[in-house]
This record gives structure tokens, C-alpha cells and sequence, in this order.
């Protein structure tokens, strides 16, 4: 679902349907569109765009009041074990459907929520542990609350099974025709399919891709996917999960180790000036604080290392790691604002590095707008993208809107390598690092990316370099030594490029004493002496001059030695799950890791007798558990990460070891999914009084104007996707003579309904428009697109790829003109998958 | 349970080929005989240099073939990587072309304030403009504190030690290395409008 694999992921696409020819797997595609997937698939249900939530909730219930979900004791065993399905709910909490709508905790302006009434209930907190654990977690040791209460039956009305009972029971079969607009009988055979091949013997996995994130409750869709699989045991299993697709070459990698605003790498919270963040010790209690009984118990040691690594000897004990000179949020400044804060002309410099927001950004005309106000602009990349350009020729120029000489922005365009022109990792979907090595120089002043930060770091460095100032402390002392050693550069022309390979030392993180790599992150300390950029991928040089990264044997199932998957290549997380709450293999179909009793665990009793028992993985996959935690092994409560967790919480970056069906803490909007229509909608939410998510972001600005619900101005909806031919806002396609030629003009797919009552003809032009802006496209009329109806009423949908521009050797319109700036209140994606329009056939200006 | 190589080819030939060819394939088009013969082609001679394909996230192995001369001469599927065992989609395909293409820009290009065309410049003059540009910016524009809600209706002042005039937009198509140099700068000069493809 929310997923056209076969044509946006091609070449993974192969191994579901290798799935089908060898294991008999049974493919499943739940889309607005029939597409080249559902072409591929054994079955295709149309669903209209945004209405995901009432799906999975569906199959949710049916689920849950199912005679094989009820009757098979594998489905009980896996939930009461590794999910919180037991956990009772703090009983001030109100769900939606006593609040039509909206959760307990909501603001009187309606615009937030307090999220005190979504915990979980208590025992006492423990007698404060003993401590000598480390400056750090000897505070956090102190803030350690009482265990959970649970009932291990499911039946206290208040635990997070009987929530959920009640939440789901009005997403039913007849809701899902209504609402999503397949027909009852289609839902009931995907419910069924998943739920007869998930078990002890067959697992399921669901995989998405952009089709679900670019929404207002983008965060609760995938949620409600995971919900699902957690409820039929396919969560830390093989074959089972809930899969992202995403969609560049290192896009993983740019999470893990962020360039967001909001994180710090390996996921370590970004300091906020909101929060209480004011000293180091401030920040790891506030962020490690709930978490503490996790693996992120180990916060301080990674907290302190990433310090260690940005400041290096300058950080010190004394000032706290130099955590005081490091900047602080204060607010949203993800893509959507950043550019409206670049509009109002609040931002000054703006570095562009491998994107094309004048194609590719949401209201995108607003955004190359806001690009005119600049004071300067650095755009690195292969072509002369429509970004670098804007000033030049884009729509607004050639309108008059905007005239060249009166925009000031001084543009520099930086030549860059390409791939096979640089040595470095990437981090595939699969949380997978793999190491390209450098082929050849890169033509002429072209150079990599790293080159051109580290050479700006070093020249920066040098004019603050004798600043006596507070503010300049940061970059005066951040640690800047990347130099290549020269058989790095021997082959090369280029002699100056930083070495990718002390790089990716330091993200693996080093002992300050010997430099040496450290082999894993249980090595890490929170006394300053070990620097670690990024905790997860440690293990990728796990000793002086070994790259994990570059290890290229393959083998016919897991290929441990093929690259390095984080956290400690294992790639399938949470995998104590693949195995009962005794240890043993749920079945031999799929049997991954598992406890052997007998097995000699390396350690020793106080007495000196070898201790038996440990997990064991025959693969080769990775252990994501304590290596020698037996089953039935009880945590401590006055205790911190592995020590408090047990034997069978097998989710050990959960505080509570348990899958969450239910989320007490970390999502703003609800603990569990609910169905919401997107912001443009042509209907009416049939499920609850409350049309959307309340607390979506929303940017009432000038240009950025919304539709009304059901506004008969713009009664259809759209959806933006993308092409096999085509790479996003086509910067590394449309200039590609193969790729140009194989997808050369933008096209919009209409159904042959909506084509006659518009008087559309195939392959003529028609122009779309929406309160944001106007494109023109080839009309492609096809049955692969249908009307929906719901609630009686007939909804047309129309879909648009998006990879194209002004420039480059197949231009065209821009669709994301047509976006809003809208978005989810957690993560602040845009709702790019469903807004509405209005189309008519003939070119813009009335050309036909 | 195992597949033959043959087997395999023929049932995943069409989304091999990407395309046209996935609709043949689906259409009941056997395309296996077209997709073997396709993987024998030979690989061009030269240095063999593994890579990894630029566009999506499967990451599918590429082997680069450099001539004598050290130029690129081909691109094409690493048939060791598990992943796609040898092949690639129409994107992948077309690397070489990302590589050895006319319209690439090899030299720096600047544009003067209200000006209406490209100036061709050197990268060491570009690079210390951009430093300079930086830094002003920054100077100009940094807050040590700021007033900010204390959460009972007034305002507090906290630490803060950024600025909100510097801005910074990443590809997700460049190295994790790049990643974590990128955000060591930018934090380190109190950049927080620093922004990554990964968001949308
Ligand atoms: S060859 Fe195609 S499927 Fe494979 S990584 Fe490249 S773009 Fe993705």
C-alpha cells in the first residue's frame, strides 16, 4: 500500500515476485491507481487516496474478532509477550469515540495536545538504585518510574487491548465501502489473506513507500500498518515487518546522520531552546529521562561522545563538552517553513547541495519565489538545474513577474562529482551501508560534496581562528582534521579531497587515549573518552583499517558479509521476536535466532563455572538482544536499559520492551490512528464530526491559499507519484538523453469517465489549476484510473508525476505548482499524495 | 524450493528491463531469452571499480569500468551484490550518462546581483566569496539568547547560540560522509535551518 514498487523500486520489486514463484506468496496491491504493481499482483483493490486509515483499521478489527486470531495461541503468545497489548492506560484517558473525534489532552484552541492522560498506569517507583554507573546515569538511575500494571488476560476494560477493541469496532467492513470506496467483498480478501498467511509458520509483510508519509496523518498511517503486523506476530521475524520504501540512493543515511534540523546524528534530539535543555545534564535527563529503561539508557555515552566528536580536545568535563556553544531550535524549521521564512525575507544565504526545491519543493512556485529575496545562494549539482537558473528563466521571469535585475540574489554554481568520481558509503532501505569506491577524478573544478564542506570548514575555520568571542567558540574549536594520507590521493589529480575513510572512523566513534575504533557501541563512555559521531553505526570500522562497508561476499539468504547493516549488522531489528517467550523457533519455516540452552555463554558465575545458554543465529544475522539473556530472565526495576529489561522485551528501544499497539508518549497527535480526511477533501469525514487532523500544520500565508471541504471549485483529487524513467525533480534524469527520450513530456493520467464529462481527448492538452498555481499536460486517458464512489457521491481522481521542469532535454510544467504547503504535525511532510483541483481540456491561456 | 537462474530470469525478466519491457513481460511477452542474453554482454575492458547506483534506496551494486587512460567507459549491474545480482532498472542503466554527459557544468558559474547572465569564475575565488558571504552572514545575524515562551503565559531568556539568516538544503543522494561533515559545520557555525530531501 502507498506503494507503486514495481515501477518506483524496480530491481527490489524482483524478490516479492521471486517470494511468489518459491514460497507461494500471495501479492496484495492496495492502491488509488492500478499500476504497473497492480498489473504485477495477484490482487489490486482500489481505495480513494487518503482513506488508508479506515483500511487498516478495518483489518484491524476483523482481525481481533476473527476465529483463527482467536483460536490459535500463537497470535495470544506473540501479543501478550512483546506487545503492550496488556498495559493498562491511565483511566482519565478518553478515545475518539467519546470525543467524536479527538483524544483527551486537547487544547482549548484545539490546536495541540497535552499527552498526561495517554500514560500508562504504575507500580510504586523502585527504592533508588545504587549508581556508580557514570556521572549521567546515576542521575538518570534516580528518575526510574514503576514498572507498568498489566493484565495478562486482556480483559481490565482500561488495558491497551480493550482500547483498541473499541477504538476499531466502528471500522467495519460497510465503512470501508463507504468510505474508501472498494467494495466490501475486495477488503474482506486482503483481511483474510494477511491474516491466514501470518502465524507460526507464515509471516507478512506490508510495504509502503511516499503514498503513505506525504499526508496530514502521514505518521498514523504507518503506525497503523505496524499495529497490524504486531497484532499478527510479524514484527522481528523473517518474511514479516513493515518495510519503507524509500526512495535515494542514501536517503537512510541522510536520517541517520542527519542534516534535519531536529535531530543531532543517530537520532540523539537536536538542544531546544523550548525544552528544558540548558546544560548538558538538563538535556540527557530531559531526552533520556522517559527512555532511560531502554537501550537508550545509554543516552549519556551518547550524547557525550557526539560532543567529543564535534568539539574534540576542547571538549571537556569542565564545560560540559562544550555542549553551551552548540545551537539550540527554537521552533519548526523544517523544509515548509524555511522557505516561507526565505519568502518573508528572513533568511540571508541559503546553500542548495543535490535538490531542486524550484522543481521539487511543495508550492514550488512560492518556493522559487522566496529564492528572488535572498541575499546569496550556493547551488551545487551536475546541470544547470531549474533552482540555479530561477533567476534566469523561470515561469516568473518569463511572465514579468519577477525581472532579473530586480533580483539581487548573488548565485554561485559549484560543478559536482559524480558517484563513481568519489569514495564513500551509502545506506540503503534497507539500513544497509555499502561503500562505492572512486573510479576517476571528476572532470575539471567539479568536485565532491565533502570536498567542498571541508574546504569551507577550513576557510571559515582560519578567520575565526584567533576569535576571542563566546559565540565564535563553536566553529573556532570544532574538530576539523580530515586530511587524506597521501596513498589516499596517490592515484589522483585531486589531492585535496577530505579522507572518506577517517570519516567514517569517527562516525564509528574511537578511544580519545589510541585512536583506536571501537567495535561496537556497548565499548562507548560517558566520562569523554570516546568520540562517536553517530552511535548506530558503529561496527562499521570495527578495528584500524577495516571497512564493514566494503565487504562484498554475498550469500542466498541474509549475507551478512555483504556490506553492514546498523545496528551491529543486524538486519532484521527487534529479531528476539523470530523466536517463542521460551526461546525456541516459532517454526522451522522460520526459524532465525533462537536460545540454546546448552550452549557455553562465554561467561563465567561468581564461582567460576562456565555459564550455559545463549541466542544463536545460524545465518549469521546479528542478535538485536542481550547475547546471554535467558528467556525467562527478570529485569531489575532500579535499573537502566538491558538491566531493567527481560527476557522476552524483545523491543529494546521501547522503555517497556513491548511493541506499542498503543502510544503513551512521542506522537502529537494520539495514541492510535484515526481516520481523518486530508486537508482538501471533496467529502465530508463519515467517520467522525471531526473533519480533519486537528493538529496539522497549517500556514495561512498569501500564496498559499487552501480549498474548502468539498469546494465545488475543486472537486477532484489529485495525486503526485513518480515514474521508473525519472528521478524525482529529474536533475539526474531529464538532462539523460536514454532517460529523457524513454518519458519525455509531462502527462496526466484521467479516467475515460472524467475525460467525457470534460470533453478530454487522449494524448490532447489539458491545464490544471488549484489556489496555488496552474500547469498544462498531456491528457492520458485510461481505465487504469476510476471514479470512486463514496457515500453516493462520484469522486474523480487524477494522478500527475512530478519529475519535471523548464530545463534540461524533456521539459514540462512543474506539478508541484499545484501543491500546498500542508502538513503532518509530527514530522512535517507536506500532503502531496491527496489535495484537490479542478481540470479543463485545452493549454493554459486557452490554447488548445 | 530453489530457483533455477532460468526460472527466475523468466519471471522477473519484465521488471529487469523496466519499461516497456515490464509491461511485455506482463502482457505474457516471454522476454527471458532478451534478458539472458543482455546479462552476457560483455563487460567493457578496463579497471573494474565496485560502485553503488546513485538514484533510489534498493542500492543496487554497480560495477564502473575505467580504461587504461582512466577515463569511465561503462557502467553497468554488479552481478556479485545480492541485491540485484547483476541488474538494473532503466535508471540504473542509464548511469554511464550521468557521468560522460555535454551538458554537464565543469567549472563554476556566478551570477552578480540583479544581473541577467553566468560569469565563468574560479573555484578558489568562488570558494573564499562563499566563506566570506558565510561569515558576514552569520556575524551579522547570530543570537546568543532570545526570549522565549517559559510555558506560563511569559517569556524567559534562553541560550540559543544560533542564527536564523544561514540556511542549508541537502540531496539524499550524497554521502553519509557528506552528511555528517555537512551537519558538523552547520552546527558548528549555529546553523538550524539545515534541511535534507529525507524530510519529504
Ligand atoms: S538500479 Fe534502479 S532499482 Fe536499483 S538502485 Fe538504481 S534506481 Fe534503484
Amino acid at each position: 500500500m502507498g506503494s507503486n514498487m514495481a515501477e518506483c523500486h524496480p530491481v527490489a520489486f524482483r524478490w516479492p515476485l521471486k517470494a511468489r514463484t518459491d514460497h507461494d506468496a500471495v501479492l496484495m496491491h492496495v492502491d488509488p491507481r492500478f499500476t504497473r504493481t497492480s498489473a504485477a499482483c495477484d490482487v489490486h483493490v482500489p481505495i480513494r487516496a487518503g482513506s488508508d486509515i479506515v483500511f487498516l483499521g478495518a483489518i484491524i478489527n476483523h482481525v481481533i474478532n476473527s476465529k483463527r486470531w482467536n483460536e490459535d495461541p500463537f497470535f495470544r503468545e506473540y501479543v501478550v509477550n512483546y506487545t503492550n497489548a496488556a498495559t493498562l492506560v491511565n483511566p482519565e484517558f478518553k478515545d475518539t469515540e467519546e470525543l467524536n473525534g479527538v483524544f483527551s489532552g486537547l487544547a482549548p484552541n484545539g490546536k495541540s495536545y497535552a499527552n498526561a492522560s495517554w500514560s500508562y498506569q504504575r507500580n510504586a517507583a523502585p527504592a533508588k538504585g545504587k549508581g556508580g554507573l557514570g556521572p549521567f546515569s546515576d542521575l538518570l538511575l534516580q528518575q526510574v518510574p514503576g514498572r507498568p500494571k498489566t493484565d495478562p488476560s486482556l480483559q481490565d476494560p482500561q488495558c491497551v487491548f480493550q482500547i483498541i477493541k473499541r477504538h476499531f469496532a466502528r471500522y467495519t467492513p460497510d465503512l470501508v465501502g463507504r468510505v474508501c470506496g472498494c467494495t466490501p467483498e475486495q477488503f474482506l480478501k486482503v483481511a483474510d489473506t494477511l491474516l491466514n498467511n501470518s502465524g507460526r509458520d507464515r509471516t507478512s509483510n506490508i510495504t509502503y513507500a511516499v503514498g503513505w508519509t506525504q499526508h496530514t496523518v502521514g505518521v498514523q498511517i504507518i503506525r497503523a500498518a505496524a499495529m497490524l503486523q504486531a497484532l499478527l506476530g510479524n514484527i522481528g521475524r523473517p518474511g514479516g515487518g513493515v518495510l519503507a520504501l524509500r526512495g535515494h540512493a542514501t536517503i537512510q543515511g541522510s536520517t541517520d546522520i542527519a542534516t534535519l534540523y531536529h535531530s543531532l546524528p543517530a537520532y540523539l534530539n537536536m538542544p531546544d531552546g523550548r525544552k528544558n535543555h540548558e546544560t548538558l545534564k538538563d538535556f540527557i535527563l530531559t531526552e533520556a529521562g522517559p527512555v532511560a529503561t531502554s537501550y537508550w539508557g545509554n543516552y549519556p555515552k551518547f550524547a557525550v561522545s557526539y560532543f567529543k566528536a564535534q568539539y574534540g580536545a576542547a571538549a571537556t568535563a569542565e564545560n560540559d563538552y562544550g555542549y553551551n556553544y552548540h545551537p539550540r531550535i527554537t521552533g519548526d524549521h523544517s523544509h515548509m517553513p524555511m522557505m516561507l521564512d526565505m519568502a518573508a525575507g528572513k533568511i540571508k544565504g541559503f546553500f542548495v547541495m543535490g535538490q531542486n526545491p524550484a522543481v521539487g519543493g511543495q508550492n514550488a512556485r512560492l518556493q522559487r519565489k522566496a529564492l528572488a529575496k535572498l541575499d546569496w545562494m550556493v547551488v551545487r549539482d551536475y546541470f544547470e538545474t531549474e533552482t540555479a537558473a530561477f533567476w534566469r528563466n523561470s515561469p516568473e521571469v518569463l511572465s514579468g513577474e519577477l525581472k532579473p535585475a530586480d533580483i539581487k540574489t548573488e548565485v554561485f554554481f559549484l560543478p559536482a562529482a559524480a558517484v563513481a568520481e568519489m569514495e564513500g558509503s551509502f545506506t540503503n532501505t534497507q539500513r544497509l551501508l555499502q561503500q562505492h569506491d572512486k573510479a576517476a577524478d571528476p572532470p575539471g573544478d567539479a568536485r565532491s560534496d565533502s570536498w567542498f564542506t571541508y574546504r569551507l570548514g577550513k576557510l571559515l575555520k582560519e578567520m575565526y581562528r584567533d576569535s576571542p568571542l563566546e559565540l565564535d567558540w563553536g566553529i573556532k574549536n570544532l574538530a576539523w582534521d580530515y586530511d587524506p594520507e597521501p596513498k589516499e590521493v596517490a592515484p589522483w589529480r585531486i589531492k585535496d579531497e577530505p579522507s572518506a575513510y577517517k570519516l567514517l572512523k569517527e562516525i564509528n566513534g574511537y578511544t580519545v587515549a589510541d585512536q583506536k575504533p571501537l567495535a561496537t557501541f556497548a565499548n562507548l563512555k560517558e566520562d569523554g573518552s570516546t568520540i562517536c559521531g553517530a552511535w548506530i553505526y558503529t561496527g562499521v570500522v570495527p578495528e584500524e583499517g577495516k571497512n564493514n562497508a566494503a565487504r562484498r561476499k554475498p550469500d542466498d539468504w541474509i549475507s551478512p558479509n555483504w556490506g553492514f547493516a546498523w545496528p551491529a549488522n543486524r538486519h532484521i531489528m527487534y529479531n528476539r521476536a523470530s523466536a517463542d517467550s521460551q526461546g525456541n523457533p516459532w517454526s522451522e519455516a522460520k526459524k532465525l535466532i533462537y536460545w540454546d540452552p546448552a550452549a557455553d555463554s562465554g561467561t563465567k558465575d561468581p564461582a567460576g563455572n562456565p555459564v550455559k545458554g545463549k541466542w544463536v543465529a545460524p545465518s549469521g544475522e546479528g542478535i538485536d538482544f542481550q547475547p546471554t539473556k535467558a528467556p525467562g530472565f527478570i529485569g531489575k526495576d532500579a535499573a537502566l536499559g538491558f538491566d531493567w529489561l527481560s527476557g522476552n522485551d524483545a523491543f529494546i528501544m521501547r522503555p517497556d520492551g513491548k511493541a506499542w499497539l498503543f502510544v503513551p508518549a512521542g506522537l502529537v497527535d494520539g495514541p492510535l490512528p484515526t481516520h481523518y480526511e486530508p486537508y482538501e477533501s471533496p467529502v465530508k469525514n463519515l467517520v467522525y464530526q471531526q473533519q480533519v487532523n486537528p493538529v496539522a500544520k497549517v500556514w495561512q500565508v498569501n500564496g498559499n491559499s487552501y480549498h474548502a471541504v468539498a469546494d465545488p471549485k475543486f472537486p477532484i483529487v489529485v495525486s503526485t507519484y513518480r515514474l521508473t524513467e525519472h528521478h524525482l525533480s529529474g536533475t539526474m534524469s531529464r538532462w539523460l538523453p536514454w532517460l529523457a527520450e524513454l518519458m519525455p513530456e509531462l502527462f496526466c493520467e484521467i479516467s475515460p469517465e472524467l475525460a467525457q464529462e470534460k470533453g478530454i481527448k487522449n494524448a490532447e492538452y489539458v491545464t490544471i489549476h488549484t489556489a496555488r498555481g496552474e500547469i498544462q499536460a498531456r491528457a492520458l486517458v485510461t481505465r487504469r484510473m476510476k471514479p470512486f464512489t463514496i457515500d453516493g457521491k462520484k469522486v474523480h481522481e487524477i494522478g500527475i508525476p512530478w519529475h519535471w521542469g523548464w530545463q534540461g532535454n524533456a521539459a514540462g510544467d512543474v506539478a508541484n505548482d499545484l501543491v500546498a504547503m500542508v502538513g503532518d504535525p509530527n514530522v512535517s511532510i507536506h500532503e502531496g499524495k491527496v489535495f484537490t483541483c479542478d481540470i479543463r481540456a485545452g493549454r493554459k491561456g486557452g490554447r488548445i | 524450493m530453489k530457483l533455477s537462474r532460468r526460472k527466475f530470469l523468466k519471471v522477473t525478466s519484465g521488471v529487469v528491463g523496466g519499461g516497456v519491457a515490464a509491461e511485455l513481460g506482463l502482457l505474457g511477452v516471454n522476454t527471458a531469452a532478451a534478458a539472458a542474453k543482455a546479462n552476457k554482454v560483455p563487460i567493457k575492458k578496463g579497471k573494474q571499480v565496485p560502485s553503488i547506483c546513485p538514484y533510489c534506496a534498493v542500492g543496487c551494486g554497480q560495477i564502473v569500468t575505467v580504461s587504461d587512460a582512466g577515463e569511465i567507459v561503462d557502467i553497468q549491474g554488479n552481478p556479485d551484490s545480492p541485491i540485484n545480482q547483476g541488474t538494473l532498472c532503466p535508471k540504473g542503466s542509464a548511469t554511464f550518462q550521468l557521468v560522460k554527459n555535454e551538458e554537464r557544468w565543469t567549472t563554476v558559474k556566478y551570477r552578480a546581483p540583479g544581473s541577467d547572465r553566468w560569469e565563468e569564475k574560479p573555484l578558489d575565488w568562488a570558494m573564499h566569496r562563499i566563506a566570506e558571504l558565510t561569515r558576514k552572514t552569520r556575524d551579522a545575524n547570530f543570537n546568543e539568547f532570545q526570549d522565549l515562551p517559559d510555558g506560563k503565559g511569559g517569556t524567559v531568556k534562553k541560550r540559543v547560540m544560533n542564527t536564523y539568516a544561514l540556511a542549508s538544503l541537502g540531496g539524499a543522494t550524497m554521502d553519509n560522509e557528506w552528511n555528517y561533515l555537512h551537519q558538523k559545520l552547520m552546527h558548528g557555525l549555529g546553523v538550524v535551518y539545515l534541511e535534507n530531501q529525507a524530510r519529504i
